[in-house]
């Protein structure tokens, strides 16, 4: 693997979040902070302990999952649209680089970024509600996992996406409701017995529990259903790019 | 000449919806020309380009690149070229010194400062090195684009109509550059509508035509070949008609009998019936005349003529 040009673009990429750190950080942690005064101190106060964890303390990680998937996602998909839609794609592609230094290159940075977002967040949530980290190895394993996995999904929602409409199409209408629906401000054993089938067709569920537990040791799932999860999704994601790049499909006619 | 840097071997490209936009293509670019391809659009050009630098795939052939087969070995082969697109693309929010250093990373080279500046020096943008591209006019954003281009220190560039919207003070400031580049041992290819760009500066000619070349020859050959050249004399009196110890199918009379046009291509000297001969008959004749130019026909002319004549 040639550096330089993983270098070149991660640094690119890196830098255009330097030049939007408004959007690129700032928005991402007012929003949590929100998330932290009407979830946490206006409904948590009425709701009791969950697995002998506060309310306040129990929503973090999911907290932190919602934001490190859709930051993930609209990251990478932007990275890589946004030379689509320049016409400035004509340099990578022609470029002495393999297709995977491209996708270390963009998916690196999309998901140095969430991560360096889920801590920030992670940080700010310190201020709000005392937090304990049972297991900081699997912590930082699901972060991690979790951030790449999701960033190659953006990475291909950018290739696929030919306007700015379905750029967000993903975000909004899957990838939100999803992590919504999976246990990030609830436990589903909240939920009424069908519903809590229902709820384990959500793969963010297995996310969010597997993440959780790392913090307080409590999950909805077992941890190897989680990580087979993000494993299955991580192992999906880099299939479906390899066809692509092998195709050509909406970067090479 | 024949040391071939690029040598295409039967390159064929059907795009999905089934437009064969290239037909069997064989053709040598030699180490350190400067090579234009001309064509009108959607001949095929802009096609044949990308299909080299491995922005498109192709359906069928070869393109070996320096001895480096363009899909097998792409990293030895893209690493030898540079593009310059037609289309102004770049990041508008970059600044200058930052998205040339950016092309050279991407190319698998070095950081080098020293370059850098050189480049950006000879296309005189060194003072723009801080601004943000979406400042830099037009002009400017295409000189970018060829400095880009040369941030890797490529052996071959290719021009895909490098002066198309520029001002004719640029343009004749991108040849001096382009002529430059080939004084260092650049190889260039470029695509042009300007066929005065192609006269100026080419040293071979490609004519592609709906996907297929209809010519390579040397610029000053092509133009020996098939380009004529016109004599006009402007006559004391009119005629009405040409005398016939005159009349021959490269004469005849215009402006009301007022010009006696002769065409020519060179091998009427060769036939013992030049320009002298002509001179002599006239005299003979009793045709006197007050003035005369010549007219040598344009590789523009002779271009249109090839188009015209395969359509």
């Amino acid at each position: 693997m040639n550096l330089y040009p993983v270098r070149a673009i991660y640094m690119a990429e890196m830098a255009r979040t330097r030049r939007t750190l408004l959007q690129s950080i700032v928005s991402p942690v007012i929003s949590t902070s929100l998330y932290f005064v009407v979830f946490g101190a206006a409904i948590g106060s009425r709701i009791t302990e969950i697995g002998g964890v506060s309310y306040g303390a129990f929503i973090v990680p999911g907290l932190i999952m919602l934001m490190l998937l859709t930051q993930s996602v609209s990251n990478a998909s932007f990275g890589i649209f946004f030379p689509k839609f320049s016409g400035s794609i004509y340099e990578i592609l022609s470029a002495p680089i393999s297709y995977l230094e491209i996708v270390v290159g963009y998916v690196g940075a999309a998901a140095s970024k969430s991560i360096l977002l889920g801590l920030i967040i992670l940080g700010t949530s310190s201020f709000f509600v005392p937090l304990e980290i049972a297991h900081p190895f699997w912590m930082l394993t699901f972060l991690v996992l979790t951030a790449v996995t999701f960033s190659l999904l953006g990475f291909i929602i950018g290739i696929w996406a030919d306007g700015f409409d379905k750029l967000q199409l993903v975000p909004l209408l899957v990838i939100t409701p999803l992590t919504f629906l999976g246990g990030s401000f609830y436990s589903i054993d909240m939920l009424p017995p069908f519903w809590q089938s229902v709820t384990l067709a959500n793969p963010v569920v297995y996310l969010v529990s597997g993440f959780r537990w790392s913090f307080y040791g409590i999950s909805d799932v077992s941890l190897g259903a989680s990580v087979a999860m993000i494993l299955l999704f991580l192992a999906a994601s880099l299939a479906t790019i390899a066809w692509i790049f092998r195709t050509g499909y909406r970067l090479k006619p | 000449m024949n040391d071939p840097i690029i040598t295409i071997d039967g390159l064929n490209k059907t795009y999905d919806g089934g437009f064969q936009a290239l037909t069997r293509v064989d053709l040598t670019i030699q180490r350190g020309e400067i090579f234009a391809l001309l064509g009108p659009n959607g001949a095929g050009k802009t096609t044949l380009i990308s299909l080299v630098c491995g922005l498109v795939n192709p359906s069928e052939g070869h393109v070996i690149v320096d001895g480096f087969d363009s899909v097998r070995d792409y990293r030895q082969a893209r690493e030898r070229i540079g593009l310059v697109p037609q289309e102004l693309t770049n990041e508008a929010f970059e600044t200058v010194w930052n998205t040339v250093s950016f092309s050279r990373g991407l190319f698998g080279k070095s950081p080098n400062p020293a370059h850098i500046e050189k480049v950006l020096k000879s296309l005189s943008l060194w003072d723009k090195r801080h601004n943000r591209l979406m400042t830099l006019s037009g002009g400017m954003k295409r000189r970018v684009l060829i400095a880009k281009a040369l941030s890797h220190e490529p052996r071959i560039l290719f021009l895909d109509e490098p002066t198309a919207g520029v001002d004719v003070e640029l343009r004749r400031d991108m040849w001096n550059v382009v002529r430059g580049l080939r004084d260092d041992g650049v190889t260039i290819i470029l695509t042009t509508h300007y066929i005065e760009e192609a006269e100026e500066m080419a040293d071979r000619i490609g004519v592609i035509n709906r996907g297929e070349i209809v010519l390579v020859e040397e610029k000053a050959a092509l133009m020996k070949k098939l380009g004529s050249k016109q004599l006009t004399l402007q006559l004391h009196s009119p005629l009405a008609e040409l005398p016939p110890a005159l009349a021959q199918e490269e004469l005849s009379l215009a402006a009301d009998g007022y010009e006696l046009v002769y065409t020519y291509d060179g091998r009427q000297e060769e036939e013992g019936r030049g320009i002298s001969t002509l001179l002599t008959q006239l005299e003979q004749a009793g045709i006197s005349f007050k003035d005369l130019h010549t007219r040598q026909s344009s590789l523009e002319d002779i271009f249109v003529d090839l188009v015209k004549e395969r359509s």
